[in-house]
C-alpha cells in the first residue's frame, strides 16, 4: 500500500524545516501544503485543533504535531539514515539538548534581538552563557549528531538559518568564530550539506521578515524616550 | 553488575513524582536523596549544571535530567517490564504530544495562577481551566482505544489535578483558586 504523507507547514516557519530536512534526509516523497498563519486552512484547525500550528505531518491520514516528536515519529517509523542514536542515555542527552535549545537558547537570541541598551547588554550575556553549552558539545564532533547530521543538529538547525540573519539587522555578533569556533564551523558545515542547502528559504525575504517583527520593540522603545525627554524637559 | 541508581528529587513536586511512578511501575530499586532547593547538594549542581533543578536520575554515574527524558529513558533502559509507552510509533507520538501538553499548557498556567497578579493571574486561570478542559474532553473521548500504557503515562497527570483542583468539577474554579492561594502562601509566593 502507498504510504500518504502530507506536510502543513509555512514557507519561513523553523519548525516546518526541521521536519522537511527530516523526510529529505529519510528519502521520503510527501505533499506540501503551505499555510498563511493570517488564514488558517479548515484542514489544519481539523488536524491540529489543540495548538492550531504548523508544522503538521499528517501519515495515512493520521496527524502528528510539534517538531521534535514528529522527528521522533519519522525516525521511529522509517529505519534508514537514523537521527537519534540508538543508545538510551545518547538519546536521552539528545532529547535534552534539544529541548534546552528551544526553551533556552532560542528565547534568549530572540531577546537580544527585540530588546536594547542595557537589556540588550544583559540579554546577549544570557544568549553567549546558552551558547557556551553548546560549543562544549560539539569538541571532537563535526556535527551534534557525530559524522552525519542528526536529530539534534535538525533540533539547532534554525540557527546556522536565522542566526546571521538576525546578525545584520541588529549589527551584532552573536556567535563570533573566536569566542565559538566549533559552533560557527557547525553552522557552514550544516548550511552547506546539499540535502540542508535545498531547503533554505530565500535569504532576503527572511530579512524583510524579520525586520518587520522587530519594528514594534523599536517603536515600544522610541515612544518610551519620546516621553522621558517630554517629562525631563 | 549491579545498577546504581540515584534519584536527586524532592516529595512534593510533580516532576519527581513522574519517575517514582516509572521507577515503581518497573519494580526498579533506586536510593532516593531528598534535595532542599533552597540549598542545593553539590552532587545536584554537577549532575545538573545547566538547570540546577530536581528531578535528576543518576544511572552508574550519568545523569539524565527533565522528567519526561527520564521516564522515556527509564522505559527503553528497563524495556522488558511494564511498558511505559505503547509500542506503535503513532500512538507513541500521541502519547509524548499529552505529556507535553501537560507541561506547557498546564504546569506553566498553575504557575503563572500562583506567582501573579490580578490581570496576568486572571488570564492563567482561565487557560489553566481551559487546558483542563480539553485533556479532559480529549482522554475522555480517547480513553476508549487508548491502551493502558499511554494511560498510565497521562492518567498521573489527571490523578495530579484532581488533588490539586480539590473540587472534581472542573466548573468550580474557585475552588482551584482558593487551593492554590493555600499552596501559595504555605511555600511563601506572596
Amino acid at each position: 500500500m502507498a504510504e500518504e504523507l502530507k506536510l502543513f507547514r509555512t514557507w519561513s516557519s523553523r519548525y516546518s524545516l526541521r521536519v522537511v530536512n527530516a523526510l529529505k534526509i529519510k528519502g521520503l516523497e510527501y505533499e506540501t501544503i503551505l499555510e498563511d498563519l493570517q488564514n488558517k486552512s479548515a484542514s489544519l484547525l481539523e488536524y491540529n485543533p489543540t495548538h492550531k500550528k504548523v508544522p503538521v505531518l499528517v501519515h495515512n491520514g493520521k496527524p502528528i504535531c510539534e517538531s521534535l516528536l514528529i522527528l521522533e515519529y519519522i525516525d521511529e517509523t522509517w529505519k534508514q539514515h537514523p537521527l537519534l542514536p540508538q543508545d538510551p542515555y545518547l538519546k536521552a542527552m539528545a532529547r535534552f539538548w534539544a529541548k534546552f535549545g528551544d526553551d533556552k537558547v532560542l528565547p534568549s537570541i530572540w531577546s537580544v534581538f527585540i530588546s536594547q541598551g542595557q537589556e540588550q547588554e544583559e540579554a546577549i550575556a544570557l544568549a553567549a552563557g546558552n551558547l557556551k553549552f553548546l560549543e562544549e558539545l560539539l569538541k571532537g564532533k563535526k556535527f551534534f549528531g557525530g559524522e552525519t547530521i542528526g536529530y539534534l543538529d535538525l533540533a539547532f538547525g534554525w540557527m546556522a538559518n536565522l542566526i546571521s540573519i538576525l546578525e545584520e539587522i541588529v549589527d551584532l555578533k552573536l556567535v563570533d568564530r573566536k569566542i565559538f569556533p566549533l559552533l560557527s564551523e557547525w553552522m557552514n558545515s550544516f548550511s552547506d550539506d546539499p540535502v540542508i542547502k535545498e531547503c533554505w528559504p530565500p535569504r532576503n525575504k527572511m530579512v524583510e521578515k524579520f525586520k518587520a517583527m522587530r519594528e514594534p520593540y523599536l517603536k515600544e522603545l522610541h515612544e518610551t524616550e519620546v516621553m522621558q525627554f517630554s517629562l525631563s524637559s | 553488575m549491579a545498577d546504581e541508581l540515584i534519584l536527586l528529587d524532592v516529595h512534593v513536586s510533580m516532576f519527581g513524582m513522574r519517575v517514582r511512578v516509572a521507577l515503581a511501575e518497573k519494580g526498579i530499586e533506586y536510593e532516593y536523596r531528598e534535595e532542599n532547593l533552597a540549598n542545593k547538594s553539590p552532587l545536584l549542581l554537577e549532575m545538573n549544571p545547566v538547570h540546577k533543578k530536581i528531578p535528576v536520575l543518576i544511572h552508574n554515574g550519568k545523569p539524565i535530567s527533565e522528567s519526561l527524558i527520564i521516564v522515556q529513558y527509564i522505559d527503553e533502559v528497563w524495556k522488558d517490564k511494564s511498558p511505559l509507552l505503547p509500542s506503535d510509533p503513532y500512538q507513541r507520538a500521541q502519547a509524548r504530544f499529552w505529556a507535553d501538553f501537560v507541561d506547557k499548557k498546564i504546569f506553566d498556567a498553575g504557575r503563572r495562577i500562583w506567582t501573579r497578579k490580578g490581570e496576568e493571574q486572571e488570564a492563567a486561570k482561565k487557560e489553566f481551566i481551559d487546558a483542563l478542559k480539553l485533556l479532559e474532553g480529549e482522554l475522555g473521548e480517547k480513553a476508549y482505544f487508548v491502551s493502558k500504557s499511554i494511560a498510565k503515562l497521562v492518567a498521573w497527570a489527571k490523578r495530579c489535578m484532581e488533588k490539586e483542583s480539590v473540587s472534581k468539577s472542573l466548573a468550580d474554579p474557585k475552588k482551584v483558586y482558593e487551593f492554590v492561594l493555600m499552596l501559595k502562601k504555605k511555600y511563601g509566593f506572596e
